[in-house]
């Protein structure tokens, strides 16, 4: 942990018991301590009563290693893990409502759909719904290309991750499937 | 996860509680349920459905999963929220017993004070809104001193919860930062084994407060009365044992230096670890130090004892720290009021720390040897390691030591004019020879007592140390005094921290507790005021109290005998005469009204910058020591 370079961005997928509160408790201990939320996904996880969160946090290594400490010291979180480096993927989705009001915005916006793999999930004469998934910089980059034909709305969610499969460290060990 | 079942709380729709039963007739909000409920499984339906326990109110339930959980004694207040549960507390009076408190927190802090001083789980029950608002800063502060306690605080049916409600408060959400973990127990059923949880999460690992807030309908629901064998709780497992590799590092690393020193905080006094600190000092010769938390936890006659540690420890305890190769912490956290400037701490040190709290390690100073576990567990496998051999002499150490101790002892100058706050504690020490629980509230005369007050037990010594709680110690010494102990216990306040929760002195008298208050008496927030005094340049900002009332014709209007010290020659005698009254007697010392602590650290300096009295005519020159 010592390489990682100060207030890199660092994601965590924290396994934790689906009960009242406890999302409440995570978030909490980070704006007690004064650490900072970047993004944060919550479901259901693959364990009935589980619940999975990803969040990403900013940080130096010593305070990396202590929210790793404090959210494993919490009662209920069964697991948490620092996905760093390649092990894993990273997933975002965001859907934006562009203008293709003429015949060269619409070309423009399906070179652009081909080229991103978006899908069109709703549209009218002068305007399309798309949907695109993909890591923090591509959805970025994504946006950057809608730009210019004039986004009129657009949502992001949080990125969410998974250890890849062959990867280090698997996705569900025994451990938390004691349950 | 959050959101759909905010949203049922929200619709005033009462979770559906599975197997329990309501009254018949609905338990009303007034208390009238009371009636109803009262006889155990009266209500159980015909005797085909019945399950194999009897039916028993939420109410009921509460006090008997108390009493199986070996609780005998709970501080309270009682309010509407929590009315069933004390109709209760009525019927079991002679298997658990109940004091009134005159305010919640200072029901938390008897609980505390009976908790740090019997190693027990202390209990508090105080009713919805403000009562469990109240208990907030005894919550915090027990989360900071590691000390087990289970509050149940009232709460509004789970009806009206959302509701802006008569006396409700979000209090999960507000006691979640300051409690090592909290409850709304929503469901009759879940009412035992959240009981037995609360009370094992309270004591294990790490000890620290937990909240369990129950509404006043689950109150009154019916559930047959189960009571769980264990807990399992799949992801909390505290580590007890230390890593044996990195215990055998430590112990390498404590024979190979010859500076060593060792640091012990309040985590020796939880795991009763004092005989073994005791015995690893013996065996390798080390100097020992104690937090302010720790104190009592070695011997403070014992030679090897360098006094306590920290922003007003002993000069040589805090050079020891500095000049020292090995810095071996034994259930401390390297608290700020120990390190000073963090970039100046200990820097030649190598360190070792025994903590049972992982997120304690490398938090502020880096360690080389972590080792998570019991600090009694910890130390008898480094003792079982440890191989027969004389114990080292450390000559040149503990030359440079006893140069140090004789050159700066803890000193001052005495007068004949006025009481000298230290001489009031030398003369306290030498009277009671420290054999007496004395709690302490927060300020000069804490710092005065953890220098002067010669406790030998960790479980003797009650503060608020991390949190610095003015109000803690009269309410804690009545925690003490209740816990059946023999000993004499001793409340040593000042007159700031004793206006804080002074109403508990109703219930010193309420119980005839043979408790002894010694109030020292400067006419000023004395911490403050000194810290004004050095660093404000004497601008004393709200700090000399314009108005003080006469705490002898206080404690007498509370029914409890008072006495006054003003001038020297009266000292000894008042001590004598109050310390051998029997019931609550309270000492008004007057003493020096500017007389600061020393030695002391000033807030952002680093360990070995340190001041020293006037009395010291060659303060020495702190020394770069990087």
């Amino acid at each position: 942990m010592s390489t990682i370079p100060p207030t890199t961005r660092h994601m965590l997928s924290i396994l934790v018991e689906d009960r009242y509160g406890e999302l409440a408790r995570i978030v909490g201990l980070f704006s007690g301590r004064g650490y900072n939320i970047d993004s944060l996904a919550v479901n259901q996880s693959l364990e009935p009563g589980m619940s999975r969160v990803v969040l990403t946090t900013r940080g130096d290594a010593q305070v990396v290693e202590q929210i790793l400490k404090q959210v494993n010291k919490l009662v209920r979180v069964h697991k948490v893990r620092h996905l760093v480096g390649d092990g894993h993927l990273e997933r975002e989705l965001c859907v934006a409502t562009v203008r293709a009001s003429n015949s060269r915005a619409r070309e423009e916006l399906e070179r652009i759909i081909k080229l991103t793999s978006a899908r069109v999930l709703a549209f009218s004469a002068t305007a399309f719904t798309v949907e695109a998934t993909g890591t923090s910089s591509e959805i970025e980059q994504f946006i950057e290309l809608l730009r210019p034909l004039g986004v009129r709305d657009m949502v992001r969610s949080a990125p969410v991750a998974l250890s890849r499969a062959g990867a280090e460290g698997e996705i569900h060990s025994a451990d938390t499937a004691a349950e | 996860m959050q959101g759909p079942r905010i949203a049922i709380a929200k619709s005033k729709e009462p979770p559906a509680p599975s197997s329990a039963r309501r009254p018949p007739g609905g338990a009303s909000e007034n208390g009238q349920a009371g009636a109803v409920g009262a006889v155990p499984g009266s209500l159980g339906g015909s005797a085909a459905e019945l399950p194999p326990a009897p039916n028993m109110r939420g109410a009921r339930i509460i006090v008997e999963a108390l009493i199986k959980e070996g609780v005998d004694l709970i501080f309270g207040y009682p309010g509407g929220a929590i009315l069933h549960v004390y109709d209760e507390l009525y019927k079991v009076q002679d298997r658990l017993r109940h004091i009134l408190v005159r305010h919640e927190q200072g029901a938390v802090h008897a609980a505390e004070g009976y908790a740090q001083s019997t190693g027990k789980v202390g209990v508090a029950m105080v009713t919805s809104g403000p009562g469990a608002t109240n208990v907030v800063t005894g919550l915090a502060n027990a989360l900071m001193d590691s000390t087990p306690i289970v509050v149940i605080s009232g709460q509004v049916a789970t009806t009206l919860i959302g509701n802006d409600a008569f006396q409700e408060a979000d209090v999960v959400g507000i006691t979640r930062p300051c409690t090592k973990y909290n409850y709304l127990v929503k469901r009759v059923e879940d009412l035992a084994p959240t009981i037995k949880e609360a009370f094992y999460l309270a004591r294990s690992g790490r000890p620290g407060p937990v909240l369990i807030d129950i509404p006043k309908d689950v109150t009154a629901w019916e559930c047959p009365f189960i009571w769980p064998d264990k807990v399992e709780l799949a992801s909390y497992k505290p580590t007890i044992k230390g890593h044996p590799l990195q215990v055998k590092k430590a112990v390498d690393l404590i024979r190979q230096t010859e500076r060593a020193v060792l640091y012990v905080g309040g985590g020796v006094v939880n795991s009763g670890a004092q005989p073994e600190v005791l015995e690893l000092a013996t065996r390798l010769n080390l100097p020992v130090t104690p937090t302010l938390m720790g104190l009592g936890c070695f011997p403070p006659t014992n030679p090897q004892s360098l006094g306590m540690l920290g922003m007003h420890g002993t000069y040589t305890a805090n050079m020891a720290m500095a000049k020292a190769d090995l810095i071996i912490n034994i259930g401390a956290r390297f608290d700020d009021r120990v390190t000073g400037r963090l970039d100046k701490f200990a820097l030649n040190a190598k360190k070792i720390h025994v903590d049972i709290d992982p997120s304690n390690v490398n938090k502020t100073v880096n360690v080389d040897v972590p080792i998570v576990g019991d600090a009694k567990h910890v130390l008898r496998q480094m003792l079982d390691m440890l191989p027969d051999e004389p114990a080292p002499a450390r000559s040149g150490w503990w030359g440079e030591l006893r140069e140090m101790q004789r050159r700066y002892p803890l000193r001052y100058k005495d007068r004949s004019d006025v009481i000298m706050p230290q001489k009031f504690f030398e003369e306290l020490a030498d009277l009671t020879k420290g054999r007496y629980i004395c709690s302490t509230d927060v300020g000069q005369h804490q710092m005065w007592a953890a220098q002067y007050y010669p406790v030998d037990d960790g479980r003797k010594w009650l503060t608020s140390g991390g949190l610095g709680t003015m109000g803690y110690g009269l309410p804690a010494a009545v925690g003490a005094a209740l816990s059946g102990t023999k000993d004499l216990v001793l409340c040593v306040t000042g007159d700031g921290s004793f206006q804080m929760c002074i109403q508990e002195l109703a219930t010193c008298v309420q119980e005839s507790l043979n408790l002894k208050i010694l109030v020292m008496n400067n006419r000023f927030l004395g911490m403050v005021r000194q810290w004004q005094e050095l660093l404000y340049d004497r601008r004393y900002s709200e700090v000399g109290l314009k108005y003080f009332p006469d705490f002898v014709k206080i404690a007498e209007a509370y029914g409890a005998t008072g006495y006054r010290a003003e001038k020297p020659e009266e000292l000894r005698a008042v001590l004598e005469k109050g310390l051998s009254t029997p019931g609550t007697v309270l000492m008004d010392i007057i003493v020096h009204k500017e007389s600061n602590v020393y030695p002391m650290i000033p807030g952002g300096a680093a360990h070995y910058e340190i001041l020293l009295g006037p009395e010291d005519d060659e303060t020495p020159e702190p020394r770069e020591l990087a």
